[in-house]
C-alpha cells in the first residue's frame, strides 16, 4: 500500500521537474519515453464546454483524487485555471458532505 | 436584495430512521420552507450511500435534495431546525443561482462566437490541421 503511494508521489515529482529543465538528458531515462515527452495537455472540462462542476457528481470527481483523497494538481491533469478552481471547489463540498474523502495522512 | 435566489441543500439522514419517519421529516422540511415564503423546487431522495468517512460513527446515510427558491430567509430557518434535529447527520446549503447565471453568459458567449466564425469551431485543432493542409498543397505546386 504505502509502497504504491511513494511510486505516485515520485511520478508527480518527476513530472514537475520535466517541467523546468527538459533536456536531451532527461529523455533518456529508459522508463516510459512517451511520458516525458512534452504533449499539450487539453482541458476535459472545456473539450466539453462544461459551465458547472457539480459537487453531487461523484464519479467525475472520483477521477480527479488519487488513493490519498488529494486534488490531482493541474500539471498532471491538464485542467484549465477556470476549471481548476470550479473542479476544487466541488471536490471541497463534496468533502464537506461525505461523498469524497479528506485527505489522509 | 429582494431578488430571488436558488438553493440546493443536501442532507444526510440517519439509516437508522424508519420509512415513514423519513418521509415525516422530508415533509417537515419542505413544510419550513413554504412557511417562510418560500418555494420547493425539487424534492429528491438520492438513496442510501456509503459515506466517504464516518461522521458519529455512522458509515452510511440517506442522501436527501431540496432545491430551493427564496430570499434566503428560509434557509436560515431550515438550518437552524436541521441543526437541531438529530435524525440529520449533516448538511450542506450552496447557492446556485449565480453560478447557473455565469453558466448560461459562458452559453451564450459561445454561441455568439461559434455564429461569427462558422469554420473553427474547435479551435487549435482545426487550425494546425488547416496549416498542414496548406503546407502539404505548396508542396505539390513546388
Amino acid at each position: 500500500m504505502s509502497s504504491n503511494y511513494n511510486d505516485r508521489d515520485r511520478s508527480y515529482d518527476d513530472s514537475d521537474d520535466g517541467g523546468g529543465r527538459r533536456g536531451p538528458g532527461g529523455g533518456g531515462r529508459g522508463q516510459g519515453g512517451g511520458r516525458r515527452m512534452h504533449r499539450r495537455k487539453v482541458c476535459r472540462f472545456c473539450a466539453d464546454k462544461v459551465d458547472i462542476i457539480d459537487y453531487k457528481d461523484v464519479k467525475l470527481l472520483q477521477g480527479y483524487v488519487p488513493e490519498r483523497g488529494k486534488i490531482l494538481p493541474r500539471r498532471i491533469s491538464g485542467t484549465c485555471a477556470t476549471h481548476q478552481r470550479m473542479l476544487a471547489e466541488a471536490i471541497k463540498r463534496a468533502r464537506n458532505i461525505a461523498l469524497l474523502p479528506y485527505a489522509t495522512a | 436584495m429582494a431578488e430571488k435566489r436558488a438553493y440546493e441543500v443536501l442532507l444526510i439522514v440517519d439509516t437508522n430512521t424508519p420509512d415513514d419517519e423519513f418521509k415525516r421529516l422530508t415533509e417537515t422540511l419542505q413544510q419550513i420552507i413554504t412557511d417562510q415564503g418560500g418555494v420547493v423546487v425539487k424534492t429528491d431522495n438520492m438513496g442510501r450511500r456509503q459515506l466517504a468517512y464516518p461522521i458519529n460513527r455512522k458509515k452510511e446515510g440517506n442522501y436527501l435534495l431540496l432545491e430551493v427558491e427564496g430570499t434566503g430567509r428560509e434557509i436560515a430557518e431550515l438550518e437552524r431546525r436541521m441543526r437541531v434535529n438529530d435524525q440529520i447527520i449533516r448538511y450542506i446549503t450552496v447557492r446556485v443561482d449565480e453560478d447557473r447565471r455565469r453558466a448560461e453568459k459562458f452559453k451564450t458567449k459561445r454561441a455568439r462566437k461559434a455564429s461569427k466564425r462558422p469554420f473553427s469551431s474547435t479551435g487549435d485543432r482545426t487550425r494546425s490541421g488547416g496549416r498542414k493542409e496548406a503546407a502539404f498543397n505548396d508542396d505539390v505546386e513546388g
